[in-house]
């Protein structure tokens, strides 16, 4: 048994090998059936679509990994939004309220990731409940804040954080590359992310080894809270208004996305990698289905479908 | 069981093993882990499918591929780790898949139930309550609610993993008792066990296993320890015990007038180069002392001085940046991160020195979990490798291997070689003896008297929570410490 193929470090390469191979075959199909899809643009287009929900994912992969779930996210992409641009209208220099309001927005992230941590660490209540209360509390407090009433009429300069492109590039789809790329190495190659698969993968034996087990959770609700927030202005410039009713459903797209990559809802078993590759490979499909002129309701049933095969797949190859 | 074999990827987990047990006959099975003994009760118990031989019972050639097919040819299983449902009462958990309905709209006829669980226990002269939820009864209860829970229906063999493994002596004796009678009814046993001296007890025959294969199958009166150990393990074992001489030095842990829980006024100390054997039965609060001192549990009274200053520990970092660590009992449970590898597993309590800036760096790591792989010989292909593929005893030096890493000053061991075979026991005494060598201070716990008496250079009684006595290694003997951790029990039954 010792020899056996699962010993390897490659074998956690080959899973995500394996799914890279899944969505590069996607890639391929949409590219014979449609002449649209393989363009640059309609590939960053795609990119565009998915930054919103896989800058939330990485998040989420965090709070995963310790066998935690995040459910706020959606909500907490609403209220980000909302507080943002309601702050973009305050009556101070330009130069002034746009990092204030963008500081406020991710500072909310950081509020609400915290509280999430000190009910599922201080008082032991399981962070599916906690982030459920937190989801309903921040959705019904975006609809007060706004009184129901989407916040228009917000500085130009706003919609570049959605809509603007750096050399051809949409600007979300850099923040996203840059989101990966730093919670790649951070998981990897950081005393934090050891600890981050050590309190997932067995809480009291980290305990026991001297790690600061609730410190790690509640950093990973934050980092969560965080990149929501980070979404939520995103998403709020590209619609150029802070909607209340934004990211409605969003904690479920990013689940899949996660669960797809290959993490474990059990915690101590997933990478960030694996992630992108799950936030892209339903992405694409929305996009090629799109390109198809399949409709919407028919999408959500074959977005189900691939969700379940490749979670059975990931099943099968752990046997 | 003609010819079984069983094939894992890999390897082969069992080769054409044959084995016979006969009408009312205790037929033992010993073998290190890995040996083979445990798949082969599974596919007796249908939890696995064979690849290859037959099964007879009496003269007729039985197939099924599923434990509710077993149980009924009669074949019921106790694992060593229960399977009842901690929630549900004993009763319910006797009848499970089986319920009894009131004949009125199917309902559970839960005073039936009870009262034949209750004559089931009295037959086996028990008495147990069966209307409680099992999670409020002791181990050995528990496991006569599952010997019950097999015998109920007509069952011809019955095969029990290790089933002494955390009884006290005079709960060992009373399944014994047990045993007996169903014996005596003819019912089949297969007995799991790695306390030799059981095996004498109780056996008629002993089959001994080693790489899947059959080694030997003698009757018990035929045989000895020793000859068995020898059969196990493959080659003679010198001493069970390697033998040591270090000079003891000063204190370097005391503990004074400690409460916590069930703890109380512990008075404790350890010198450098010392080996401390904690002795008790289970629950005497053993591993609740090593567990305030590791600062897993925060003491209510008392003063813990440690190296030379009074330490309040609030958790276990503190413990171990100060010097102390603990290899817990259920290293599986509360010691190892499974999936991980081997290297991040020894690194993880001590990460500091193998940081480059921001980032572990990886060559140092690499270098630092070298060093401990060569002095601990862990047999594993590479670093990589994950601890779940390692054996007990592989799996208790990466363990010993982290708290080296962290400059450990007196390391607690709670039951060293649980579950270790016999063959690394000897080697797991050798690096606790190292390790005094190079001037820390042991503490070991164990509920094997005989390896407590054979390391230890000074051992401490714990009964119900207290200390009831210090033994001096010229004084060490079984009978001894076996009274005094009754001590306190029997003054309560006095009275």
């Amino acid at each position: 048994m010792l020899t056996s193929i699962r010993d390897s470090k490659y074998f956690e390469k080959f899973s995500e090998f394996s799914l890279a191979i899944v969505f590069l075959f996607e890639v391929l199909i949409f590219s014979q059936l449609s002449p649209f899809f393989f363009s640059a643009e309609n590939l960053l287009n795609v990119t565009l679509q998915a930054s919103i929900t896989a800058i939330i994912a990485a998040g989420m992969t965090f709070v995963i990994l310790t066998a935690g779930i995040d459910l706020s996210v959606g909500s907490l992409v609403a209220f980000a939004g909302v507080l943002t641009t309601s702050m973009l209208k305050i009556n101070l220099p330009l130069y002034l309220v746009f990092p204030i309001a963008l500081l406020g927005g991710l500072l909310f992230g950081v509020v609400s990731g915290g509280i999430a941590g000190v009910f599922v660490t201080k008082f032991r209540i399981t962070p599916f409940i906690v982030t459920l209360a937190l989801m309903t509390i921040w959705r019904g407090a975006s609809f007060v804040y706004t009184g129901g009433r989407p916040i228009w009429e917000l500085p130009d300069v706003f919609s570049f954080l959605g809509a603007g492109r750096i050399l051809g590039i949409p600007f979300p789809t850099i923040i996203m590359v840059i989101v990966f790329v730093v919670s790649h190495i951070v998981l990897t190659k950081t005393k934090f992310g050891r600890y981050v698969y050590a309190v997932g993968g067995n809480l009291e034996a980290a305990r026991l080894a001297g790690i600061n087990t609730n410190f790690i959770l509640t950093s990973v609700y934050i980092i969560s809270g965080v990149l929501s927030a980070i979404s939520g202005i995103l998403l709020a410039s590209r619609v150029n208004s802070g909607q209340p009713n934004a990211g409605l459903m969003y904690e479920l797209d990013v689940i899949a996305a996660v669960v797809v990559g290959g993490t474990s809802l059990f915690g101590g078993r997933g990478t960030i990698i694996g992630t992108f590759i799950g936030a892209m490979l339903i992405a694409v499909l929305k996009n090629g289905l799109n390109l198809l002129n399949v409709g919407s309701y028919i999408q959500q049933i074959v977005v189900g479908v691939v969700i379940l095969l490749a979670v059975l797949l990931d099943q099968l190859r752990q046997k | 069981m003609e010819n079984i074999s069983k094939h894992y990827p890999g390897v082969l987990a069992l080769d054409d093993v044959s084995f016979e047990l006969g009408k009312g006959e205790v037929h033992c099975l010993l073998g290190e882990n890995g040996a083979g003994k445990s798949t082969l009760m599974k596919i007796l118990s249908g939890a696995l499918k064979k690849d290859a031989g037959k099964i007879f019972i009496g003269d007729k050639e039985v197939d099924y591929n599923t434990p509710s097919e077993a149980q009924k040819l009669g074949i019921g299983i106790i694992y060593q780790d229960f399977k009842l449902i901690p929630e549900l009462t004993a009763a319910d958990n006797i009848f499970l898949g089986s319920e009894i309905l009131k004949s009125s709209f199917s309902f559970l006829d839960k005073r039936k139930m009870n009262e034949l669980a209750q004559k089931a226990l009295k037959e086996l002269g028990e008495e147990i309550r069966t209307d409680i939820p099992v999670n409020k009864l002791s181990v050995a209860q528990r496991q006569m609610i599952e010997i019950v829970k097999s015998t109920r229906r007509n069952i011809r063999i019955l095969a029990m993993d290790e089933p002494t493994a955390s009884l006290t002596t005079s709960e060992i004796e009373n399944l014994f008792k047990v045993i007996r009678k169903l014996k005596s009814e003819g019912v089949g046993i297969i007995y799991i066990s790695h306390r030799l001296e059981e095996i004498f007890e109780i056996g008629d025959r002993v089959t001994v296993m080693r790489d899947g294969k059959i080694i030997t199958t003698s009757e018990i009166k035929d045989t000895n320890i020793k000859e068995l150990i020898r059969q196990m393990v493959g080659r003679e074992l010198a001493d069970e015990f390697p033998k040591h001489s270090v000079k003891i030095g000063e204190d370097i842990l005391n503990l004074e007038d400690i409460n916590r829980g069930k703890l109380k006024n512990i008075n404790l100390k350890l010198r450098k180069g010392e080996i401390l054997g904690l002795a008790g039965l289970v629950g005497a609060g053993r591993s609740e002392v090593a567990r305030v001192i590791f600062g897993a549990d925060k003491i209510e009274k008392g003063r813990i001085i440690f190296d030379g200053r009074e330490q309040k520990f609030r958790s276990p970092k503190d413990a171990i940046n100060a010097g102390i660590a603990l290899l817990t009992e259920d290293r599986n449970l509360y010691g190892l991160f499974m999936e991980r590898s081997i290297r991040e597993n020894i690194s993880i309590s001590n990460l500091s020195p193998l940081m480059k800036g921001m980032f572990i760096d990886k060559a140092a790591e690499e270098k630092a979990v070298g060093n401990y792989f060569d002095q601990l010989q862990i047999k594993a292909p590479t670093q990589g490798t994950k601890v779940e593929n390692l054996s007990g005893g592989n799996r208790q030096k990466v363990v010993l291997a982290r708290w080296l890493h962290t400059h450990s000053k007196i390391i607690i061991f709670d039951e060293p070689t649980a579950g270790i075979d016999v063959g690394v026991k000897f080697e797991i005494y050798s690096l606790i003896n190292k390790l005094v060598e190079q001037g820390m201070g042991v503490i070991v716990i164990s509920s094997e008297l005989s390896e407590l008496i054979g390391i230890s250079d000074r051992i401490v009684v714990m009964c119900e929570g207290r200390i009831t006595g210090e033994l001096m290694k010229e004084e060490f003997s079984q009978e001894k410490i076996l009274k005094l951790a009754t001590q306190a029990l029997e003054k309560t039954y006095a009275d």
